[in-house]
């Protein structure tokens, strides 16, 4: 869905679901995400319905994703480093299946 | 700056680091007033100067010279003397001005004499079938990607709505290289009857000309098709967008009707707001120098109204220059006349936007299966059926069907869930009211709020 523009600077490494992927000094967990080509990041507890990053500016939610073990943390406002594990949510009632 | 640098109280707590707030900032902290200013993102600049200090886009005309106007500003901020405090996150505010910050995981709480809220705006609801799947985003979501990472989109992009910020976002992403498949825009020919009486305001306002040629740059290279709703369609991502029988393909939609204040924070603190018809949202009511009705807490930039970056800077240079003259009679500090001069300029042409770009009802009224509270997948069939059974107010159908109680906290359905109950009740937005809100207005883990210094005589207190 999305390309980089030019120069992308300085590169890291993170982990999404235990698969590293390359992200840019400067990217969010969510840009990170999004510039992987990863197409959603949780599920929805009541439906269970896949969900993607929305407003990528900290009022929708949409991006929660555990960050090196703390669940629920808002993608779009967590800077990437380098080693940083990021797992993706499954609603509670999948959770639970 | 970590948690624990923090002072236990400063003269002037800003919050948010937009135009406003760094305007805000730099005025208070040069005539002497012990200033911090707190903003969530990693960095400043807000939304419309998002990235300002650190962005990746090489090519300055793609953001265009109004963005990197705002690197004056952040430079002006930084060299204020303001401890400015980014990855900052404000989740309470009361009467008393006792404000609660999260910083890396450490959670303070510490008072001020003054506080100005800067929390800016977001972009109105557009619940519209399909909103939610993967692949649909709003455009200030890509805008962000841009400005912030330099990332374009690719693939198949279709835009919806109107609105200043989508005209903006359009061109950008063409001089970016991008590819937009078409636009779809979803204005009433008839915001035209209502906007032609502010048209000589607007012919004089500085968003006149640059209007224009962007509508031009635009409307030259992608397709515009005037439609009257729109629908994105899918299974678990976007595969085509719908709307009044045209059929697209598509990878991307991006949404946008307009922007509106963020008021999470102000109303938790208890300022009172009131619904503006022209703008079809809740604001705060203000006086002259943007001071609320709670003493000593104000609300500059577009979170008092919405009026563009260029007007947040001035807002918030007047909220400060009330806030010094009440902190320290005795500092040298430019009277606000200059900036209130400038800010009515700025304001001018806004009367003719808000009547051009004004929402139809159908795209801020869904109907049916249409999901209006995302967290709660709360549909708006829902919503009316409750309110055509007797629940009067937004509060009460948090009750009924959890609307509003999910991690967005009600920014993502607030406004549809307080119309539509209006308009199955043949009553106004203002009579009917918003969500009561209530610190904490962000989410924190039980160890931030662990976290807060306490001593051993306040641990062994009786609590209230």
């Amino acid at each position: 869905m999305f390309k980089r523009l030019g120069d992308t600077g300085a590169t890291l490494t993170v982990t999404i679901d235990g698969k590293p992927i390359r992200a840019r000094i400067g990217d969010t967990v969510a840009s990170a995400m999004l510039a992987a080509g990863i197409d959603h990041c949780r599920t929805t507890p009541v439906t269970g319905a896949a969900r993607a990053p929305y407003c990528l500016m900290g009022v929708c939610f949409e991006c929660l994703v555990t960050v090196d073990g703390v669940g629920s943390r808002q993608g779009c406002l967590v800077p990437v480093a380098e080693g940083m594990k990021v797992e993706t949510q499954l609603g509670k009632r999948e959770a639970g299946r | 700056m970590n948690a624990s640098e923090l002072a236990s109280s400063y003269d002037l707590v800003v919050i948010g680091g937009g135009p406003a707030g760094l305007a805000a900032a730099a005025t208070a902290a040069r005539a002497g007033v012990a200033t911090v200013l707190f903003d969530e993102n990693p960095g400043v600049g807000g939304q419309i100067y998002r990235g300002i200090t650190a962005n990746p886009v090489r090519n300055r005309a793609i953001l265009g010279e109004e963005y990197w106007a705002g690197s004056a500003l952040a430079a002006e901020a930084k060299a204020s003397g303001a401890s400015i405090v980014n990855g900052a996150t404000v989740w309470s505010l009361d009467r008393t001005l006792t404000v609660g910050v999260s910083i890396a995981g450490q959670a303070r709480m510490l008072t001020a004499k003054r506080v100005i809220i800067a929390t800016g705006s977001l972009e109105r609801p557009f619940p519209i079938p399909g909103w939610t799947l993967p692949g649909v985003m709003t455009a200030g979501g890509a805008q962000t990607l841009l400005k912030a990472q330099g990332l374009v989109p690719t693939g198949r992009t279709v835009m919806a709505g109107n609105g200043p910020l989508l005209w903006l976002l359009a061109a950008q992403i063409l001089r970016a290289g991008g590819r937009i498949e078409a636009i779809l825009d979803t204005s009433s020919r008839l915001n035209w009857l209502r906007a032609a009486m502010f048209l000589p305001d607007f012919l004089l306002s500085p968003y006149f000309k640059k209007g224009l040629a962007l509508l031009r740059e635009v409307k030259a290279k992608v397709d515009v098709i005037p439609v009257g709703n729109v629908a994105a369609v899918g299974t678990d991502k976007l595969k085509e967008v719908v709307a009044d029988g045209h059929h697209i393909p598509a990878d991307l939609l991006l949404l946008h009707q307009g922007v509106v204040p963020n008021v999470n924070l102000a109303i938790a603190a208890g300022v009172a707001h009131r619904w503006n018809d022209r703008q079809l949202c809740f604001a705060p009511v203000l006086d002259a120098d943007f001071q609320s009705s709670v003493p000593g807490i104000a609300v500059a930039g577009d979170g008092a109204g919405i009026a563009g970056g260029t007007a947040a800077a001035e807002r918030g240079r007047i909220a400060a220059i009330a806030a010094v003259r009440a902190l320290k009679p005795d500092a040298k500090i430019a009277d606000p006349q200059t900036a209130r001069q400038r800010l009515q300029r700025e304001e001018m042409g806004r009367a003719f936007l808000d009547e051009l770009y004004r929402p139809v009802a159908a795209l801020r009224q869904p109907e049916g299966d249409t999901i209006a509270c995302r967290c709660e997948e709360v549909t708006a069939g829902q919503i009316r059926e409750t309110a055509r059974m007797g629940c009067e107010g937004p509060n009460q159908m948090k009750a009924f069907l959890r609307c509003g109680m999910g991690p967005c906290q009600g920014r993502m359905c607030g406004l549809t869930v307080t119309e539509l109950i209006a308009e199955e009740r043949g009553t106004t937005p203002d009579e009917v009211g918003y969500y009561r809100l209530r610190p904490p207005v962000k989410p924190i883990t039980l160890g931030e709020l662990a976290s807060l210094p306490i001593s051993e005589a306040e641990r062994k207190a009786v609590e209230r």
